[in-house]
């Protein structure tokens, strides 16, 4: 009973970074209707932000976290500008391949700068261990949920709740009538991309202080896995992307600890397999009715 | 107060509009008529600035508006109600006259004509709550124009407001945008039903295949016996 605790509490607490991560992945898809392969590689520019910050420069953990969340943001932003807009009007797949050359890049110059040895990354959270039932919860752990939490429900309110939010909903559903409202689509576009990093850089922050090993290339299986549950939620809907994120947290780390600690990601990526075949566009996809 | 001059439009290799000039003056209804692509909409597309023309300027109150890009000819009050009206049916009646409102700051202003958009679609009040989704056709295009009608227009143009719409609607759309039209907007309607449009339209341009063959005042087009035979049915 323990052991199940102890794993369910190590699933919930990946999966919020996966939430975290796979929110940016279906903001942008349900903006711009792509699939941001660069995603990933923000995670791990922020991890080596946040490294560079405290080990380099021994600034405050705090303003740290700033530095960071603001240059991914920005990065997410100037990589939309140079690499995606200039595609706004080619085809899908054109706009993929180019995705997937930026994560390339990123992890290229980084392995140029940083060299492909892994760095250990410093500790910043500094909350105690709590015991709960015989079982203890690490300070991370509460740490990742709480934040993570937070982030969502703030998220949450914003894109329900503000002018802002409520013009990044039209674009998604239709950025042509939303044009004939005002609305710049091409600002909501770098707003989402925005948010999108800022939150992976967060995620990237948590992330390396549970497993504190970062080299150029921790980006992929992170961004991809997040990814995963983006798809299993329903890319596009962004409550999808939270659930899709915590049942692939958990079933990875039940499955680590139960089945195999070998076959874990196979069992993982049979999940996006099984939901693929039951529910193609997702768990919480809706079949839109519209009538004309 | 909006001339289109020697309009050329592309989609891709295909010239859809060759030569098209017409002009609205202040207060007017003009109705645009013509069959199913005879370039219609790519027109209008092009005046809300959604789509660039290789050639031809787009005139409002004397600006050159062409290479102006959609969002920000919003804020010069010309304001377009697109074919099958495009509502944003995850959001509800009320969220949809909101996103009308997008470029205005003003919130007195914008309550007030909230009521006043209410006032005239009352469907749209007892239904403020409903995503506009769950709305009937009839339903959906009053809440397209009441959006429209949130952004202020000077110039309101309407992309095919009677499609698939019942007979009784239509009348009831129509008369409508003859209500719109005397409260002070100018008004561009865009119209496959001819003989609604040109019932109300002070005068008409009729589009054949990207090219404009007959104009004149709605009186004289719905008796010319070629506009009969070829749009009003004999």
């Amino acid at each position: 009973m323990e052991l199940f605790l102890m794993q369910l509490l190590n699933g919930i607490n990946i999966g919020a970074i996966y939430a975290l991560i796979a929110l940016g992945y279906t903001m942008v898809y349900g903006i711009a209707k792509l699939i941001n392969f660069a995603h990933g590689e923000i995670i791990m520019v922020g991890s080596y932000t946040m490294f560079i910050c405290i080990a380099t420069f021994d600034l405050p953990v705090v303003l740290s976290i700033i530095i960071t969340i603001l240059a991914c943001a920005l990065l997410g932003v100037v990589i939309e500008k140079l690499a995606y807009k200039p595609l706004r009007n080619a085809s899908r797949i054109s706009l993929l391949i180019t995705a997937i050359g930026m994560s390339y890049l990123l992890q290229s110059v980084f392995q140029l700068i940083f060299s492909a040895n892994s760095k250990t990354f410093p500790q910043v959270i500094n909350v105690s261990n709590v015991e709960i039932f015989n079982v203890t919860v690490s300070g991370n752990q509460i740490v990742t949920l709480f934040v993570a939490i937070f982030l969502m429900i703030v998220l949450d309110l914003f894109v329900r709740k503000t002018k802002t939010g409520k013009s990044m909903r039209a674009v998604s559903e239709d950025s042509g009538a939303a044009q004939l409202m005002g609305i710049n689509v091409n600002r909501t576009i770098s707003i989402t991309f925005s948010i999108g990093s800022a939150l992976a850089a967060v995620a990237g922050i948590l992330y390396s202080s549970s497993y504190p090993l970062i080299n150029p290339f921790m980006g992929s299986t992170i961004g991809i896995k997040a990814f995963t549950a983006a798809v299993i939620g329903g890319i596009g809907i962004i409550p999808g992307a939270v659930l899709g994120g915590f049942i692939l947290g958990i079933i990875e780390s039940l499955s680590k600890a139960y089945i195999s600690s070998q076959l874990y990601d196979a069992i993982v990526f049979s999940t996006l397999i099984l939901t693929l075949v039951f529910k193609p566009s997702g768990l919480l996809a809706k079949h839109k009715k519209e009538k004309v | 107060m909006l001339k289109v001059n020697n309009l050329k439009v592309n989609y891709g290799m295909i010239e859809a509009i060759k030569d098209v000039s017409f002009e609205i003056n202040q207060g007017e209804i003009i109705a645009l008529i013509g069959a199913n692509g005879a370039g219609k909409t790519t027109i209008m597309h092009a005046i809300s600035g959604l789509i660039k023309p290789v050639s031809g300027s787009i005139m409002l109150n004397g600006q050159d508006i062409t290479k102006i890009q959609a969002h920000e000819i919003v804020r010069k009050h010309l304001i377009q109600v697109p074919e099958r009206r495009r509502v944003f049916a995850s959001q509800s009646v009320e969220e949809n006259l909101q996103l009308g409102a997008f470029t205005r700051k003003d919130k007195v202003e914008i309550a007030k004509d909230m009521e006043m958009v209410y006032a005239r679609f009352p469907r749209l009040k007892e239904r403020y709550k409903q995503l506009a989704g769950t709305l009937s056709g009839g339903e959906q295009q009053m809440l397209a124009m009441g959006r429209a009608l949130m952004s202020k227009p000077e110039i309101l143009i309407l992309d095919e407001p009677s499609m698939g719409l019942a007979p009784l609607l239509v009348a009831e759309i129509f008369s409508i945008i003859k209500d719109i039209n005397k409260s002070g907007t100018t008004v561009l309607l865009v119209e496959q039903n001819a003989k609604m449009a040109l019932k109300i339209a002070d005068r008409a341009y009729v589009l054949e295949t990207g090219n404009i063959v007959v104009t004149g005042t709605g009186e004289e087009l719905i008796n010319s016996d070629e506009i009969k035979k070829a749009y009003l049915g004999g």
